[in-house]
């Protein structure tokens, strides 16, 4: 709870002059500008409060923490304060002398009053709140509170539950008005989708009369006297009011409440939501937000916690796995003031029920013969029938491995050392996704075993961030909360190359340096002072300086050149750099060698001396000494029978470039062996599946962006195997001992190998990409990011997070429109060569003859509905049934 | 008095034997007197006569007497009437479930011995007034000690114990109660759930007890989605005969308009 940023805080507070005054007798030293509650909480004195959270502002809305105070005056003579203070908006001056409850019969009775305050229209219903057993407004009745009501008279009530998003639960009875979410909302996510509005304390009894007195709502329109746009409402928000309100009633959506006007929609047309909101249900003091997930299914006392890292995002949010009896109910934010302080996202939160999904693979499974069917068999046939074939596939070609982005280090580095011990090979590449060989030399080059450089504290204090192919708030989540509190601290100015200003953009106040996919690197090479681009003179100069921090997303892989100009960039303007992946095992996969021109620990593949050095630990004779293929020449390999065999992690066809294309190769490939945790589209093509333990059944350690190890054990003691120890069980086959079998041999081993210090890979030096030139109107480049919230896999069987999803939408901008003859017109057909997407239009403010799309959302999944990618172009056309008058 | 006193002395050696510590230790001493079998045999020649039979008195004398014996299982006979024995959820008026599923009686129990698992109330699957109901609710009688604290804690008197006492099986698994074998029978006029709640009220209406039966839209209802229901048509007399009369308490209540 009172989780602060320590390295930067305690840095810029040790330089604040100190204030020494009194609490309860007990003298303090504080650095001035502390409150008065932190520093009762530093000499262990707790002062009941709600409102007050250490990462939001002060506001004093709860009353609770009224304590007694007396401040020296002018002459020095000791003057009490007339009444009670509230000690979270109260801060220390010197010579002040305060009494808490505990020394004041004043403050004492002022906060037993106040709760009996609070609790005038609280419901009770404490049997029936989600939050009953885990609740300040529970605990601290019982500790500061009276022990009977003396209010007999009929409470207020509201309509309740209200569904201010598929995954949030409103209950104003409960409500104590200490305004923690809308400041949350507001202060920290920037989506503020609820709001308190009212005044007064309303009339008991369900009567209407317009407000209820003051409330937390969602951004009715009615209230502020806006005039609907009329607008249809999206259909899939009008669903399930399948909750019974206290009389037997449906449930009520937010913003529908009798005589306030529908919540407003967002650009997409849906009501305002958050990828944040989460949050607010776990800082709401009472049960007034619960989540509709988590509704009705477990009590405290049910529930066994387990602190975890979520497995999502790359940067290694800590979470806590709430689960009951072998189920995982709920998952809440951990603390960790380096990391993610006190705040995950919807995702992190919600997404888990993936890994207890229906299709999670039980037994391993091998193909019969006869039948050609899977079926299961035990591990030590499926071994044996993977070690044969493997050991065929590698005499006819070779074996190619692609791990995917899941894996934990340990269960990386297995994989690598599998790949080129075992399978004697360097076709490994993790990156299903869009990708190049100047990325493998990127991250050979620069991020591999390099030391942790920018960190998260950077984030909020750098004064210039530049973000290339990364959209924070869709593709990190933490990364864009730490940006917009340094920028609303004002430490940070945050600039952005990306074709449109997102939402996210928007909430950072991020220069947008508008530049089409494909034409990163002309930009940067601009940044850097040479190229003939012109840029935004102020930008550019803020840009020059050194000391910049730039975050690379992984989407620059698409484009040409983009890595090279930004080490250009980075030398020329001494900036700072960090790589920021998507997916939770990437970093860990750098570090573990999963590319075909990378060993473990950053040794280039083509460098000898690296080569003898990991081969002597390995206590192998050779490793070796080209390098491999990549992700798609491994599968167009595996496709062509020029490799014999593939091993397959954790890749999701619909990431590739071209699925359908990555489909048939692994459908012609001639030996698969898949480790997944699930089915997924490669299993009715392998030939044996190993079914591997998702994060709950294993202990790991997911590496963030920052190279920062993220250790966390299993949430539950099975005989569920992780990829480690299933590929040391598979090479004891081969006859070699791989030495992954447990998490500690691993780290043995690693600790051993450190990192490399000799030479590297050296940096790419591709010539800047032009963006692809357009051929005539109804054309557009494409641009495309998958959003946090879409149809991935990791979200599957959650329905109420898909619900706050943002709906998939085609941008572009007015000019290109109309060009392409779209005026009017409220949807638009993107057509690429293998299909179309249609999708409602929005207009955006963006360079013209470029259309954006949702990479993987439902409805829109770029790769197999059109064929194509980021900065490839597609054709526009208006949907003629569509067109409104 | 040798023979006697060896006796004791044999007794006494016995505990003795053991060392100093035991022989430290108080001990009842019994009279001398009481063991004086050979004394009371003096006394005189008719008690000598019956002695051999003496020993039959207290039988002799209890043929007499009304019998002790229970012929359990033949004959049952009834508990106190506040005897704890298996436990029971209780219905509203209605028919609704008063469980709310709060779990509070599983946090209070010492055994360890009720599991409880919640769901949501939804408009067309109503169990209990209100939100929440208990969609699981099991009782494992063999840990169950009978103490009653589920009872107290239980918030909407939905807990009860009854004075069933025959809980035996021959297996474990039968040990563990499930909801339809807690649940309390229908009483005549009682629906059975879910149906939906009388229109107009609370849940803190039907805890006051403001709901004394079925209303004629909850016959309704069940008629429309269960029309094969066995409570239907009790229920629907009962409906009937209190539509015909509708001075309710409840009826007024609604016309003021609690409502929304």
């Amino acid at each position: 709870m009172t989780a602060t940023t320590s390295t930067s805080a305690s840095g810029d507070l040790a330089a604040e002059p100190e204030v020494t005054f009194t609490i309860d007798g007990v003298e303090v030293a504080v650095p001035k500008g502390t409150l008065v509650i932190r520093a009762a909480e530093q000499i262990g004195i707790q002062i009941p409060r709600f409102c007050e959270h250490p990462l939001l502002k002060p506001v004093g809305a709860c009353r609770q923490c009224l304590v007694e105070v007396s401040v020296p005056d002018r002459e020095g003579n000791l003057r009490p304060m007339p009444k009670p203070q509230t000690s979270c908006t109260l801060e220390a001056t010197p010579g002040m002398v305060v009494s808490t409850q505990h020394t004041s019969p004043v403050a004492d009775k002022a906060q037993h009053a106040q709760i009996e305050f609070l609790l005038i229209n609280h419901p009770l219903d404490c049997p029936v709140c989600d939050k009953g057993g885990e609740c300040p407004l529970q605990n601290q009745a019982m500790s500061n509170g009276a022990p009977e009501s003396r209010f007999k008279e009929v409470k207020r009530t509201f309509p309740k539950p209200i569904k201010i998003s598929t995954e949030i639960l409103l209950d104003r009875d409960r409500c104590i008005l200490c305004q923690r979410c809308t400041r949350f909302q507001d202060e920290i996510a920037g989506d503020p989708f609820i709001a308190l509005q009212g005044r007064g304390g309303g009339s008991p009894g369900m009567d209407v009369h317009g407000l209820h007195a003051q409330q937390i709502g969602t951004f009715d329109e009615a209230v502020l006297g806006y005039i609907p746009r009329g607008e249809d409402e999206p259909p899939d928000y009008a669903d399930s009011l399948d909750l019974a309100s206290p009389g037997g009633a449906p449930g009520v959506r937010g913003g529908a409440v009798r005589s306030v006007g529908a919540a407003a929609t967002d650009v997409s047309g849906r009501p305002f939501s958050s990828y944040f909101s989460g949050n607010t249900i776990q800082i709401c003091p009472v049960g007034a937000l619960t989540s509709a997930t988590y509704r009705f299914r477990a009590r405290p006392f049910d529930l066994v916690s387990s602190d975890s890292i979520a497995e999502h995002d790359a940067c290694g949010s800590a979470i806590r796995v709430d689960h009951r009896r072998n189920v995982v109910v709920r998952r809440l934010a951990g603390e960790d003031p380096v990391v993610n302080e006190e705040w995950i996202t919807d995702k992190d939160r919600f997404a888990f029920t993936w890994q207890s999904a229906p299709d999670v693979l039980q037994a391993p499974m091998v193909r019969d013969e006869e039948t050609g069917e899977l079926v299961a068999t035990s591990w030590s046939e499926a071994m044996a029938v993977a070690a044969e074939g493997l050991q065929r596939a590698r005499s006819s070609g070779g074996v190619g491995l692609l791990p995917g982005g899941r894996l934990t280090l340990e269960d990386a580095y297995a994989w690598s050392k599998f790949a080129r011990v075992v399978l004697g090979t360097n076709d490994v590449d993790f990156r299903a996704r869009v990708h190049s060989a100047e990325e493998a030399q990127f991250l050979g080059h620069q991020v591999a075993a390099a030391e942790m450089d920018v960190t998260f504290a950077d984030l909020e204090r750098s004064p210039q961030v530049l973000l290339v192919g990364l959209e924070p708030e869709d593709e990190a989540g933490t990364i864009f909360l730490r940006l917009r509190k340094g920028m609303l601290a004002g430490k940070v100015h945050v600039t952005t190359i990306a074709p449109l200003a997102s939402r996210g953009t928007t909430k950072m106040r991020a220069n947008l340096i508008p530049t089409p996919p494909g034409g990163e690197a002309q930009v940067l090479d601009a940044l850097a002072g040479n190229g003939d681009l012109s840029l935004d003179e102020d930008v550019a100069h803020a840009l020059a300086q050194p000391g910049v921090v730039v975050l690379a997303g992984e989407r620059l892989a698409g484009s040409p050149g983009a890595y090279s100009a930004l080490l250009r960039y980075v030398r020329a303007r001494q900036a700072r750099l960090a790589w920021v992946p998507r997916r939770a095992g990437d970093r860990g996969a750098v570090e573990a060698g999963l590319l075909p021109n990378l060993l473990p620990g950053g040794r280039p593949v083509t460098e000898a001396e690296a080569r003898v050095d990991l081969a002597a630990l390995w206590e192998t004779d050779t490793l070796p000494e080209q390098p491999g293929r990549d992700h798609t020449q491994i599968l167009a390999a595996a496709g062509s029978g020029e490799l014999g065999g593939l091993v397959i992690g954790g890749v999701d066809l619909s990431d590739l470039p071209h699925p359908a294309q990555a489909e048939r190769d692994i459908r012609d490939a001639g030996f698969v062996v898949q480790l997944e945790v699930r089915h997924s589209l490669v299993t009715p093509y392998a030939d044996v599946v190993l079914p591997v333990a998702p994060p709950t059944r294993k202990a790991g350690t997911f590496l963030t962006w920052e190279g920062r190890p993220r250790p966390f054990e299993e949430v539950f003691t099975t005989h569920d195997i992780s990829d480690a120890r299933a590929l040391d069980l598979l090479a004891r086959e081969f006859g070699v001992q791989l030495g992954t079998g447990s998490v500690q041999e691993v780290h043995a081993e690693l600790a051993e190998l450190g990192a490399w210090s000799a030479a590297r890979v050296p940096a790419p030096e591709e010539p800047a990409g032009r963006i692809t030139p357009v051929s005539g109107p109804n054309e557009a480049v494409l641009a495309t990011w998958r959003l946090m919230l879409d149809a991935a896999r990791g979200q599957d069987g959650e329905p109420h997070l898909a619900g706050t999803a943002h709906r998939p939408v085609a941008r572009m901008s007015a000019r290109t429109a109309a060009a392409a003859g779209l005026e009017g017109h409220r949807k638009v057909t993107v057509t690429g060569p293998k299909g179309a997407i249609t999708l409602p239009l929005v207009l955006t403010p963006m360079p013209d003859q470029v259309v954006w799309l949702p990479q993987h959302s439902p409805g829109s999944s770029v790769h197999r509905m059109l064929g194509v990618t980021a900065g490839q172009t597609v054709s526009l056309s208006a949907v003629t049934a569509e067109v409104t008058s | 008095m040798a023979e006697q006193g060896k006796g004791k002395d044999v007794s006494r050696d016995s505990t003795s034997g053991g060392g100093e510590r035991a022989a430290d230790r108080p001990r009842p001493q019994a009279s001398p007197q009481q063991f004086d079998v050979d004394a009371d045999l003096d006394k005189n020649a008719l008690q000598e006569l019956f002695a051999p039979v003496a020993g039959f008195g207290v039988s002799f004398s209890t043929i007499f007497k009304p019998v002790a014996t229970e012929q359990y299982p033949f004959e049952k006979v009834g508990t106190f009437p506040r005897y704890h024995g298996r436990h029971q959820l209780n219905r509203y008026a209605d028919g609704m479930e008063k469980c709310i599923g709060c779990e509070l009686c599983a946090w209070a129990c010492p055994a360890d011995a009720i599991y409880v698992e919640a769901a949501n109330n939804a408009p067309g699957a109503q169990y209990s007034p209100g939100e929440r109901y208990g969609r699981v609710y099991q009782i494992n009688y063999l840990r169950c000690i009978f103490c009653g604290y589920c009872i107290e804690a239980c918030p909407t008197r939905a807990l009860t114990m009854t004075n069933e006492f025959e809980l035996a099986s021959t297996n474990r698994a039968d040990m563990i109660y499930e909801k339809d074998d807690l649940l309390a029978p229908l009483r005549e006029g009682m629906l059975n759930t879910p149906l939906p709640m009388v229109p107009g009220t609370t849940d803190v209406d039907y805890y006051q007890e403001k709901v004394t039966g079925p209303t004629p839209e909850q016959v309704e209802w069940v008629r429309e989605h269960r029309p094969d229901d066995e409570s239907l048509e009790a229920a629907a007399k009962a409906a009937g005969s209190r539509a015909a009369n509708r001075t309710d308490a409840l009826a007024g209540e609604r016309q003021k308009g609690s409502g929304r």
